[in-house]
């Protein structure tokens, strides 16, 4: 039997605010447990929440850049639930009226199709502490140093149909939130987490299955894994004639499964309501005007441009503008040098990239600048070193031993441009293969090239290969 | 002394006839002799007081002093204080010292006024009697068979006996004006967002609100002086402009509008009652206030709105005392369920448990529209009402409670009966209008309120209106004979 699969995305990202939601209190990651908790977020007796603007800015950023309504009044509710690192026993969330609903966010698949996938709504909400069960013999210890960290909460229509499609539309999310710098992204910090909410219909079924709701999972590799075995598993269960459960899993990254951890029926009963200690957030045209002129250049605009502007393939300009700093990299780089701007999509995403992630880098720490991996592309436009040669110069950059130029000078890297030299190079090696010469010139056409390695083999690769087959072809069909 | 109002002992003090340490010991002095009895402090600050005199005398000498400083004032166990336990009148809260001052404490103190010692109370602020504390009882110094009334029951027992010059309450449906009724006193629930509720432990956060209980309208304007303004630390508190409540004190109030609503005076309500009121009417009538009958058709369901709202909240606002951070928490527990539900089920007394099942069942799935949503609907229609009866009168006037104080005891075991006595009081909470309680004569011994509501941030029209009242009356300058 075939089967549609349904998912549905609800991302959690940490807002970049330099405090918390409802307090002074800083938000940076790491700190001794609760020494960044004052308080308000220890649910003082008494303490009152006091909004930060901050963080509603960042959400309405996000819902323009989404295509979303942004609500010119929104409600913070309280989410009532009892948990030791839950210091007021309920989260102050938003629920029936978020700051930022009905939007959209254009993928692009691999076969490069666009798909658009609707934003349902964006709420605004705070985090809770976090509960330590090592290292306290038996007992819990709780650090509320995130309690009350900003949140927004971004749920997605249940447009997804694939692990694949869920992992590029997360990916594109994360790039979207990094342009807006609205949250750092870092997902082993748990700055950007996904609840994935999926089931299966017969193919062509109008009515959705029962789903299941995987939470908190930190990765995009783990969410295709976690995602592709619930739709095994759930396949499983129906094609022998059972129901799905609907209920909360867990994706265990070690086992590769996701486990059950509450069914419905023992879900809590929120008791949502509205925040009496918070007035309605109320957003006029003239704070949504200024944001939107303040907005940068994002994902989906920055692709176009760059096609125009550098004459580049969708697949090159869809990678460049992954992130911002690749893309400002990129930018940089062509800033810099004569060669082509393909020639620098070419380095930067295939061995500047194929470095950095071999050793666990991002752009904005790699070793050689955009300056100077633009010099190395002007010493191959202007014919100073072959593209083979440049391999090892800019490996010698890589790892610290100077720039283009005195790595090319220091190991006489130079490329051999003067006929006379390459010649005779070409008359050493026919002088040296008298057997491949007689069969070349029998006819064995396809020995051209065992010539061309004799030639760089000898002259250790420097010799620029354009005027190598040039010459090489005039002397031995001379 | 003792009968001395706010101006008077300041004067005394600034023309140095008597010095602050002198002053604080002598009501510590007061509190020592009588507390015993009425039981209306929790805690007593004599040291901190002391120490505090002490400084004031010394820098009287040196600079110019706020024009109050060196005055005692009881502060209701509500109000956090820095350093000083703040208890709520709970066993939840019996160790809990604040690190950090409530706003309208720290405004006392910028003004110089001296915290003698923290007022009993209901507790976390739920009762009308001062039964439910965990303190135990407060006695009614007119009576101290009576019950002082609540949830500010120190406080007005404390001023009533004449153990602080001033006291702060709050209010979420009469805990203030109640109280000061019962007491003989003039108490003020100012407009809801008037005075911020920073560090003021929250029962029903749309609902509570500070304010200032006093011998005299005069007093209580020149604590809403202090405690009055905008707060950045409450979302929900006014940026409105503060006006002197002092300036209009001495206005005329000829011509006032004043509606006496229909519903209010009903065959129910008791003849004595019913004719105290009407010598306060006729009082009003001579200074030249024109009265206009009005209509609140909805006040009959303003208890029910308000037993639905305010144990919602109530509910989710006490979840924070889980015995996790601070506070109690029970002896041995097996896991975080028993932790819970035994630091839960011993911290609270049954009041305030009772109000939590009750508004945990209102918030819950398939009886949240019946029951909460409904109450909102109420709410409004109740506020509309009111507006509307505002837009043709400038105050409302009707008793404060029903009868006088009732025995210690009387009303425990039935509580409907107990929030019945909030009749008068708990719509004008719903409505976020300013109310004032103030003396209007004696039933066998006991002291009778009369309540005026006003428009929103109106406050400075009911001190007006009542300061003219008591220019008239001697009511208020009463106080219980053993007390004298």
């Amino acid at each position: 039997m075939e089967w549609d699969v349904v998912i549905g995305l609800e991302v959690h990202a940490q807002l970049a605010t330099k405090s918390k939601i409802f307090s002074g209190a800083s938000t940076a990651y790491g700190a001794e447990p609760n020494t960044q908790a004052c308080a308000i977020d220890v649910a003082m007796p008494g303490m009152l929440p006091v909004l930060n603007q901050e963080a509603v800015n960042m959400a309405i950023k996000f819902g323009l850049s989404t295509h979303s309504t942004i609500a010119s009044t929104s409600i913070f509710a309280r989410k009532n639930y009892f948990y030791p690192d839950l210091p007021k026993g309920y989260q102050i969330s938003q629920f029936e009226h978020p700051i930022v609903k009905n939007g959209f966010l254009d993928i692009i698949l691999n076969d490069g199709q666009t798909k658009r996938i609707g934003v349902t709504r964006a709420h605004l909400e705070e985090d809770a502490g976090k509960s330590l069960h090592e290292d306290f013999h038996g007992l819990t210890g709780i650090d509320l140093n995130r309690a009350g960290t900003p949140l927004l909460e971004i749920v997605s229509e249940p447009d997804l149909t694939s692990a694949e499609e869920a992992v590029i539309y997360l990916k594109t999310l994360h790039s979207l939130v990094r342009y807006l710098e609205i949250c750092d992204g870092n997902m082993q910090e748990g700055s950007f987490r996904c609840d994935a909410n999926i089931s299966l219909k017969p193919k062509g079924e109008k009515k959705l299955g029962t789903r299941t709701e995987i939470k908190n999972v930190n990765s995009f590799r783990y969410v295709e894994k976690a995602i592709n075995f619930e739709i095994s598993r759930q396949k499983e269960i129906l094609e022998s004639g059972g129901n799905v459960s609907q209920e909360t899993r867990l994706y265990d990254a070690v086992s590769g499964e996701t486990r059950a951890m509450r069914s419905k029926e023992e879900a809590n009963d929120y008791r949502y309501f509205p925040d009496p200690d918070l007035l309605p957030l109320v957003v006029d045209e003239l704070t949504i005007k200024s944001i939107k002129n303040q907005l940068p250049e994002l994902p989906a605009d920055k692709r176009e441009r760059f096609k125009v502007q550098y004459e580049l393939t969708d697949y090159d300009a869809n990678n460049l503008v992954a992130s911002k700093e690749l893309a400002d990299y990129f930018e940089q780089v062509c800033s810099y040098t004569e060669a082509t701007a393909k020639l620098a999509a070419n380095w930067v995403m295939g061995d500047l990239m194929a470095l950095l992630n071999k050793d666990g880098l991002d752009i904005s720490q790699s070793p050689i600048s955009s300056q100077s991996l633009a010099e190395l592309l002007d010493r191959i436009s202007d014919n100073t070193i072959s593209g083979k040669i440049a391999k090892s110069v800019f490996e010698a950059m890589y790892a610290g031993e100077g720039s283009a130029d005195e790595i090319i000078t220091q190991k006489g890297l130079k490329q051999i441009v003067d006929p006379a030299v390459i010649t005779t190079f070409i008359t050493q090696v026919i002088k040296n293969n008298p057997t491949q010469y007689e069969q070349y010139k029998a006819g064995q056409d396809r020995l051209f090239g065992f010539f061309v390695g004799q030639v760089m083999k000898l002259s250790q690769g420097k010799v620029n290969p354009q005027l190598l087959n040039q010459l090489l072809k005039k002397q031995l069909d001379s | 002394m003792h009968h001395l109002s706010l101006k008077a002992i300041a004067n005394k003090l600034t023309k140095k006839e008597i010095s602050a340490v002198e002053l604080i010991q002598y009501f510590l002095d007061r509190i020592n002799t009588h507390d015993k009895t009425l039981n209306s402090f929790v805690t007593v600050c004599e040291e901190q007081a002391l120490q505090q005199a002490h400084a004031v005398d010394q820098l009287r000498n040196k600079k110019k002093l706020p024009y109050y400083a060196g005055i005692p004032i009881a502060q209701k166990d509500i109000f956090c204080t820095q350093g000083i336990k703040t208890s709520c009148g709970s066993k939840m809260l019996d160790n809990f010292i604040p690190p950090y001052n409530a706003t309208v404490i720290e405004k006392f103190n910028q003004a110089g006024f001296i915290t003698i010692g923290k007022t009993n109370m209901d507790e976390f602020a739920m009762g009308s009697s001062n039964e439910s504390s965990f303190y135990g009882a407060v006695k009614n110094p007119w009576n101290i068979t009576k019950v002082p009334g609540g949830s500010s029951g120190g406080s007005s027992a404390a001023i009533a006996a004449r153990l602080a010059p001033v006291a702060t309450g709050t209010d979420t449906g009469g805990s203030i004006r109640q109280p000061a009724a019962l007491c003989n006193l003039t108490g003020l629930k100012p407009t809801y967002g008037r005075v911020s509720r920073y560090g003021m432990i929250a029962f029903a956060s749309s609902l509570d609100q500070g304010g200032p209980m006093a011998k005299t309208a005069e007093d209580a304007a020149i604590m809403l002086n202090i405690m009055a303004g905008h707060d950045a630390k409450d979302s929900t508190c006014a940026n409105n402009a503060v006006p002197d409540y002092t300036a209009n004190l001495e206005n005329p109030i000829k011509g006032l509008k004043i509606g006496l609503p229909k519903e209010y005076f009903s065959a129910q309500l008791d003849s004595n009652v019913a004719k105290q009121i009407e010598q306060v009417i006729q009082t009003y009538k001579n200074a030249g206030a024109e009265f206009i009958e009005i209509s609140l058709p909805s006040s009959e369901l303003a208890i029910s709105a308000y037993y639905i709202i305010a144990p919602a909240e109530a509910s989710s606002n006490l979840s924070r005392y889980d015995g996790v951070r601070y506070g109690y928490r029970c002896e041995d527990p097996k896991d975080l369920t028993d932790m819970y539900e035994r630091s839960r089920s011993e911290g609270f007394g049954s009041e305030v448990k009772r109000r939590i099942i009750v508004g945990t069942y209102a918030l819950s799935a398939g009886y949240y529209d019946a029951y909460y949503i409904k109450a909102q609907k109420i709410r409004r229609v109740i506020r509309d009402e009111f507006l509307t009866a505002l837009n043709k009168v400038d105050v409302i006037l009707s008793p404060t409670t029903p009868n006088t104080a009732f025995n210690i005891g009387e009303k425990v075991n039935v509580p409907v009966s107990m929030y019945l006595s909030d009749i008068y009081t708990i719509a004008v909470n719903l409505a976020g209008l300013p109310a004032i309680s103030a003396p209007a004569g004696f039933i066998n011994g006991l002291p009778l309120g009369f309540q005026l509501i006003g428009k929103h941030f109106a406050e400075s029209t009911l001190l007006n209106a009542v300061h003219q009242y008591q220019k008239l009356t001697d009511w208020h300058t009463q106080s219980p004979e053993q007390y004298a």
